[in-house]
């Protein structure tokens, strides 16, 4: 399901100030440190940016505190599912990290995020706008667009990240969207999560050319590193600056997702084990970032440890919170079915903000829509009319009515209909 | 009675016809009947014209059950899935132009596993991996049905063909007549959809009643291995296009089914439990909750019609109106929404062409007019459950 969320309404809080108490003070320090990416960016159409990557302490500290929290969240999720408290399909994005951390380290609060299913950890990493829970392939990136192009409308400098995967690369209303997003210079970064599998099927067996990051054609792109956060900071930061001056870029993010598609794919009927064990030795993005504190000597590893625990148990407490919760009151079936309002109020009788559906009520819907016609006095007069006649297409006639029409009183020129 | 079904999902349940053989006239309870009128061979040489070899046989598979050893009844034993996959493949071995494509469905076998091994037997064009691009796959099986082959597409769930709404609508149904007849589109289209277990609002649609105004396609809906696998054959077979409605619960149900080949009319309703009452008219998976309903309406002292009307477009109108002749009460179980579901036009259809026989007005049980909440308590709230359709029967035949 679709989602709008923000990091208030997070049942997992970032880690609190007082588990830092006790750390010394490399968390808060910002001395600069520069970093080379894994590997130099691959352009297409643009001139990549530098290998090396302003960070510091207290970032590669955050980094991996986040990361080791989405990791445990992930897999936490793997055996609530097995043990049935998460039910339907299930999406984990273990592996992927820091694709996520590294976008947050670039981005403001103010930017959008939109994803599909594989987004348990965007939600987590994220600060700002986030939609999430897509179901349908592909069909977040035209609303992404949507998003960049209500920004550039508002003029509030923010820009819309559209992520999708290498099995969505290939829906057409991607390059529909891109086209539009070209054609009018549209804040929108196109992030391709390529994870190397769409489900079952290989990008080789799906794409006649898996350089996803060339198939904006006439937009820029750039590869990058998925599995290094700091790569995928430099990377978001300087799409950022493109897109508010030049309209959209490609960013394709080469990671790798170590469960399979979802909960009811075990993963290895289409790859091998040794591939995935591969990928997580040598290219494992938590590793990597503990890789640089302990070389930087921010921290020791018994430190780290002490914050997987910390992590270990900050899950464990918010599962507990999560199964003391209770499940919605079947009263809540029909709510947000519509939005209350203006033009609703047929609607509203059969279904918006209702308490209880009964059958009754259900069986004879018929009946419900006659009275409320029933209660409206005059006549809607939709053809001719003169000036009147565009401003009437409601009639709000009886006093209950009134709020719904106080919205648009401004529209009506005879007051007296009120 | 049918044997009910009491888990859905990963654990298997039986499905048996035993009772209701013997209430049908003019079968042997120890056979195995599986009509072919003419007495002529099903399987006839495969040529560019359309078959005059007839394929229609009774409706329903009727069995015995008997105590006796397993080792001596006749036919064999297989999930909904793999019922599917028996039809698949034998229409591919009979005729070499029926292909199949979709995501996932050959080196992965498909994800419901209907088209598992297929891949390795046929290769990889005639199984066919498409990108994810439902429309565009959609109308290359259009495209390349126009020319003589005989494509399936699979929807992984029904609910991604919404992507291909324009090649189901447009091009699928409406080429025939368009060309003037010049092109026949025979393709199937197929896939999991409805009500599943906490898969979320676009993963629970029901296309049905969004295609059903589709001038040109055909709609059926299967619910057991018998019927899925007959279903599936028949649709190949059809020169016009055919949608065949699976359910995502479904596919784990178990059946004996005949040895021997069989396909079954697309147009015919199926009588699931003759009665006197009322008659009951549902299909897919409402039909499994009509007969667990049933089994309380029965204990209760009524007798209802069960009728699993299994196609969707057209409707079986003769079957149908047999019954309402008979009972005069109907009641419609389904999984549709109620605003424009199936049950909506199919009481609009037998108010105009039955309303002298009918002593009350018809009942029609539709899932709410809601997105699917994850939430399983308010998913279940969303479709029908057995106990509402005990009260509407109860309410009707007062």
């Amino acid at each position: 399901m679709a989602q709008l969320t923000r990091r208030s309404v997070n049942l997992l809080k970032p880690f609190s100030a007082s588990v830092f108490a006790t750390r010394h003070l490399t968390t808060s320090d910002t001395t600069p440190i520069t970093v080379e990416t894994s590997l130099p960016f691959t352009g297409h159409k643009i001139e990549p940016p530098s290998r090396s990557v302003e960070t510091t302490p207290k970032e590669l500290l955050s980094f991996f505190r986040d990361m080791a929290l989405m990791r445990r969240m992930e897999i936490a999720a793997d055996s609530l599912y097995k043990a049935k408290l998460i039910r339907g399909f299930c999406h984990l994005y273990d592996g992927q990290e820091a694709v996520s951390v590294g976008m947050e380290a670039a981005i403001t609060k103010k930017d959008c995020i939109i994803t599909a299913y594989r987004d348990h950890c965007i939600f987590l990493g994220q600060g700002q706008w986030v939609l999430r829970g897509h179901g349908i392939v592909g069909a977040q990136v035209p609303l992404g667009c949507g998003l960049a192009f209500a920004q550039k409308y508002s003029k509030d400098e923010n820009v819309t990240f559209a992520m999708y995967g290498d099995g969505a690369a290939n829906q057409g209303q991607l390059f529909e969207a891109l086209n539009m997003s070209a054609l009018w210079d549209l804040p929108a970064i196109l992030v391709c999560e390529n994870n190397h599998y769409g489900m079952g099927t290989a990008e080789w067996r799906a794409a006649k050319s898996p350089a996803y990051y060339k198939r904006g054609d006439y937009a820029p792109g750039l590869k990058v590193d998925g599995m290094d956060a700091l790569a995928v900071k430099q990377a978001c930061k300087f799409a950022k600056e493109h897109a508010l001056k030049n309209g959209p870029i490609i960013l394709e993010m080469d990671t790798y997702r170590y469960h399979g598609h979802s909960m009811s794919d075990p993963g290895s009927t289409y790859r091998t084990r040794d591939e995935i064990s591969g990928i997580r030795q040598e290219r494992d993005p938590i590793e990597r970032i503990k890789k640089l504190i302990l070389s930087h000597d921010l921290a020791t590893e018994k430190e780290l440890k002490d914050y997987e625990k910390e992590v270990r148990k900050e899950v464990d407490e918010a599962i507990a919170k999560a199964k003391e919760c209770a499940l919605p009151d079947s009263s809540e079936l029909f709510t947000n079915v519509y939005k209350k309002g203006f033009g609703v109020e047929i609607l509203q009788s059969l279904g918006s903000d209702q308490s209880e559906p009964s059958d009754t009520q259900i069986n004879n819907r018929e009946l419900v829509v006659q009275n409320a016609l029933s209660e409206r006095s005059t006549p809607i007069d939709l053809a001719g009319g003169g000036s009147l006649a565009r401003h009437q297409h409601v009639l709000p006639t009886a006093t209950h009515r009134q709020q719904s029409c106080h919205v648009n009183r401004h529209q009506c020129p005879n007051n007296s209909r009120h | 009675m049918a044997a009910m079904l009491q888990s859905f999902g990963v654990a298997t349940a039986s499905v048996g016809f035993s009772d209701h053989s013997t209430k049908l006239s003019g079968f042997s309870v120890h056979s195995l009947p599986v009509i072919r009128s003419e007495g002529r061979s099903i399987s006839g040489p495969i040529n560019g014209t359309r078959k005059t070899g007839k394929v229609i046989t009774k409706a329903v598979a009727a069995q015995a059950e008997s105590p006796a050893s397993a080792a001596s009844k006749p036919g064999h034993e297989l999930l909904l899935f793999e019922a599917l996959r028996e039809g698949l493949e034998e229409e591919m071995d009979r005729d070499p132009r029926v292909c199949v494509m979709g995501e996932d469905v050959g080196h992965y076998g498909g994800s419901y596993k209907v088209t598992r091994g297929l891949a390795q037997k046929y290769g990889d064009l005639r199984v066919l991996d498409t990108p994810i691009a439902e429309n565009s796959f959609t109308g290359m099986a259009v495209g390349a049905a126009m020319t003589g082959l005989r494509p399936i597409v699979e929807g992984m769930n029904m609910g991604f063909l919404l992507l291909a709404f324009n090649q189901i609508s447009d091009n699928c149904g409406m080429l025939h007549y368009t060309s003037g007849g010049q092109f026949t589109i025979p393709t199937v289209i197929r896939g999991p959809g409805g009500v599943g277990r906490q898969l979320g609002a676009e993963h629970s649609q029901r296309l049905e009643s969004y295609f059903q105004s589709i001038p040109g396609i055909q709609m059926v809906a299967c619910s057991t291995p018998y019927n899925a696998k007959g279903l599936m054959k028949a649709a190949i077979r059809s020169e016009n296009p055919v949608v065949l409605f699976e359910h995502v619960l479904l596919y784990n149900l178990k059946e004996r089914i005949p040895d021997e080949e069989y396909v079954l009319n697309l147009e015919e309703a199926e009588m699931v439990r003759p009665g006197e009452h009322v008659t009951i008219l549902t299909y897919s998976r409402m039909r499994y909750h009509v007969m667990q309903a049933a089994k309380t309406l029965v204990n209760k002292g009524y007798d209802p019609e069960v009728i699993d009307i299994r196609s969707l477009k057209p409707f079986d109108l003769h079957t149908i109106g047999n019954s309402v002749k008979k009972t005069h009460r109907v009641v419609i179980v389904e999984e549709c929404m109620r605003t424009g579901g199936i049950g909506a036009s199919l009481t609009a259809a037998i108010n105009e062409n039955f309303h002298d026989y009918l002593d009350a007005p018809i009942i029609c049980l539709s899932s709410q007019d809601v997105p699917t909440p994850y939430a399983g308590t308010l998913e279940e709230w969303t479709v029908v459950q057995p106990p509402q359709i005990v009260a509407a029967v109860e309410q009707l035949c007062q």
